[in-house]
């Protein structure tokens, strides 16, 4: 089922889909989305992947999408319903809608699926993801940097290996530079409630954070370290709105380059049902612009980071790595295999927080 | 731990307390006139975008917590009209407004996202300058968390101590009877349920002009729905609801100061503990079903027409 809301802003948007006669030629490219689309956070960015598509393409493609789409059985009516009324490629930007994805692409073998952070594939349905953590790593040393306590807040949502993973390699790339650095992490148990992320991010600075970063799809967390006047590092989309002077910087993705590679495989011909995961290297990974107060040096350095990060001579999960209680998990000279990347449980030695 | 942490965590308790305490005694006065609301998330929600919206416009926090009253007071006044004019079911009609206040509020609210804005300003106090740096941050409290602990007791002494309290509970409790003692049950009824939703846009305002200041779809985020259960919680009295919703606010901070401190308690239990607690406080309730029967209005829920 459509939200209320999508149902009341399509015929305004003109979202609805019209018969295509004047351009059958067109390839139709629908997007199903999680959250509303809102201005900042995750399902905004895959909506920037489709108007760079858009724009990219012309009049070869078509788009659409309909936006917050809950996970499970409602999200299987929405993909069969978008495949059936003649969409070509359809894209589902959230893990819950893993199963519905591969169910009715088993349904529709003539048309094409992508499923974004999920793990299971057909033929006709491929997945994608991006490297958060790479991002990370170089925002961990940014707040290495900038922090004069060595505390860091994590405000996160769930245990999860995605979230995991962010977790540790902040803490590594922080630890790069200040050794002694810990990252003090809470749970909200959510992925989006305003009040408890501001509520940990109070919690967090009180007890003596000053950069603090999230999971999280809010922006109060940059909002409350502007208030309290200490640094934070936003995520998925630039904050700096909410902390002009205290947002470093965000970890950002960027789906634009992805969105038009693929839909240029399909249009002609080449498409096949296979997993991405690219980074920085693939421009999937980014950091969103530095604020003012992050000195020249810094700024180097972390673009240094960043560009060894893309090409593959660093890597944040490299060896020695030891867990919270100093068991070696990598040892020195080995860096992590992708697979045991995507199943993290654990954390590394620096964080503080229980999973 | 310190005495700086404690104060802050008493300060976390209360701010996280203050959206509860509103909104839930306004929803407290409602049922005791005979009458179940339950879209207090929605009216929250409305509120909060309304109030946000007219903060924007007008550059005047005062001028959006009015409008955000206001709009909260509009939403009950439609349940008004749907419930004790044309009595129709009370929960099909809450659960209504709920749905209605979410959708209007992510509608008429789009334009508003990312614009932050300064929020509610802390009262200062004068000559505090030289208190203990301790009191200083204790009293960094915005108006609105000062409001939200003064309710609790002039509800109390409106309900239990005035004539017109005792009026609004002889209609909760038996509109027939009020009615044939010549009271009009219907406008009492529709004055109560509007005073309701003020209060409910009141706490929806708290969250978009003071608790994070800023305005995102659906950032009420159930609270409206924890309002409602505190009401049964407190049995109808105004300062266990008080009682209640800082219970629930603590038992959330210190959920988070415990994991900022290190203390090792998995993420899932101390997320389920601020909902434990209150399951635990309605059974220890609930044992006394006496207690629980003379405190709840006997009309609640039930619509009145007077005959002839």
């Amino acid at each position: 089922m459509l939200s209320r809301r999508t149902l009341m802003l399509a015929p305004a948007a003109g979202l609805i889909a019209v018969p295509a006669k004047a351009v059958t030629a067109a390839l139709r490219v629908a997007f199903v989305y999680v959250s509303p689309v809102g201005d900042a956070g995750w399902t905004f960015q895959h909506e920037l992947g489709r108007r760079a598509l858009d724009a990219a393409m012309g009049a070869a493609v078509r788009t659409s999408f309909v936006e917050n789409v809950e996970e499970g059985a409602d999200a299987e009516r929405v993909i069969r319903k978008l495949a059936a009324d003649g969409n070509d490629l359809i894209f589902t930007t959230s893990f819950g809608y893993m199963n519905p994805t591969l169910k009715v692409a088993g349904s529709f073998p003539g048309k094409k699926f992508e499923h974004a952070t999920g793990y299971k594939r057909s033929v006709n349905l491929a997945t994608y993801s991006a490297r958060f953590y790479e991002g990370r790593y170089a925002a961990g040393v940014l707040a290495g940097r900038m922090s004069k306590s060595g505390i860091f807040g994590y405000v996160a949502a769930f245990p999860i290996p995605e979230v995991l993973q962010g977790i540790n390699a902040f803490t590594l790339g922080a630890r790069s530079v200040n050794p002694k650095a810990t990252t003090k992490v809470v749970w909200t148990s959510s992925w989006f409630d305003p009040g408890k992320e501001r509520a940990a991010a109070d919690t967090l600075i009180a007890g003596g954070a000053d950069v603090v970063t999230h999971h999280t799809d809010s922006t109060a967390v940059a909002q409350a370290a502007e208030e309290k006047g200490v640094f934070s590092i936003a995520y998925n989309s630039d904050q700096s709105k909410y902390g002009p002077k205290t947002c470093l910087s965000a970890i950002t993705h960027d789906w634009s380059a992805y969105y038009i590679r693929r839909v240029k495989a399909v249009l002609d011909g080449s498409w096949k049902s296979i997993d991405t995961w690219g980074g920085v290297k693939e421009g999937m990974t980014k950091l969103a612009p530095f604020n003012a107060a992050v000195p020249e040096a810094v700024r180097k350095e972390v673009a240094g980071v960043m560009a060894a990060i893309g090409a593959g001579t660093r890597k944040p999960f490299a060896g020695p790595l030891a867990d919270q209680d100093g068991k070696i998990k990598v040892p020195a000279g080995q860096a992590m295999a992708d697979k045991d990347i995507a199943e993290m449980k654990w954390f590394v030695d620096g964080v503080q927080g229980k999973i | 731990m310190d005495e700086v942490m404690i104060v802050a965590l008493l300060v976390a308790t209360l701010r996280a307390a203050a959206p509860l305490i509103l909104a839930g005694l306004g929803e407290l006065v409602c049922e005791r006139a005979g009458v179940l609301n339950l879209g207090v998330e929605g009216m929250m929600l409305v509120g909060a975008m309304v109030g946000f919206a007219a903060t924007l416009t007008s550059g005047s926090v005062w001028l959006g917590l009015l409008a955000a009253m206001l709009a909260g007071a509009a939403m009950a006044g439609v349940f008004a009209v749907l419930t004790i004019g044309l009595a129709a079911n009370q929960v099909a009609s809450g659960l209504a407004l709920t749905i209605f206040g979410v959708g209007f509020s992510a509608l008429f609210g789009a334009p508003y996202q990312s614009h932050p804005i300064p929020g509610l300003a802390t009262v200062v106090f004068p000559h505090l300058s030289a208190a203990a740096p301790l009191v200083q941050q204790l009293l960094l409290i915005d108006p609105l968390v000062w409001l939200a602990l003064a309710a609790p007791f002039l509800a109390g002494r409106f309900l239990d101590r005035t004539r017109a309290g005792l009026i609004l509970r002889a209609v909760g409790e038996s509109a027939e009877v009020a009615h044939a003692l010549g009271y009009k049950v219907m406008r009492i009824r529709a004055l109560a349920t509007v005073f309701g939703g003020a209060m409910a846009g009141l706490g929806g305002a708290y969250l978009s002009l003071a608790y994070t200041p800023m305005w995102t779809e659906n950032m009420v985020s159930g609270r409206g729905w924890i309002a409602l259960a505190l009401v049964v919680f407190s049995t109808w009295k105004p300062l266990l609801l008080a009682l209640g919703a800082v219970l629930f606010g603590f038992v959330t901070i210190a959920g988070f100061q415990a994991e900022a401190w290190g203390i090792p308690l998995a993420p899932n239990l101390l997320a389920t503990l601020p909902y434990l607690a209150t399951i635990l406080v309605l059974v220890l309730i609930s044992r006394d079903t006496l207690r629980l029967k003379l405190n709840a209005p006997a009309a609640l829920g039930k619509p009145f027409h007077p005959a002839g």
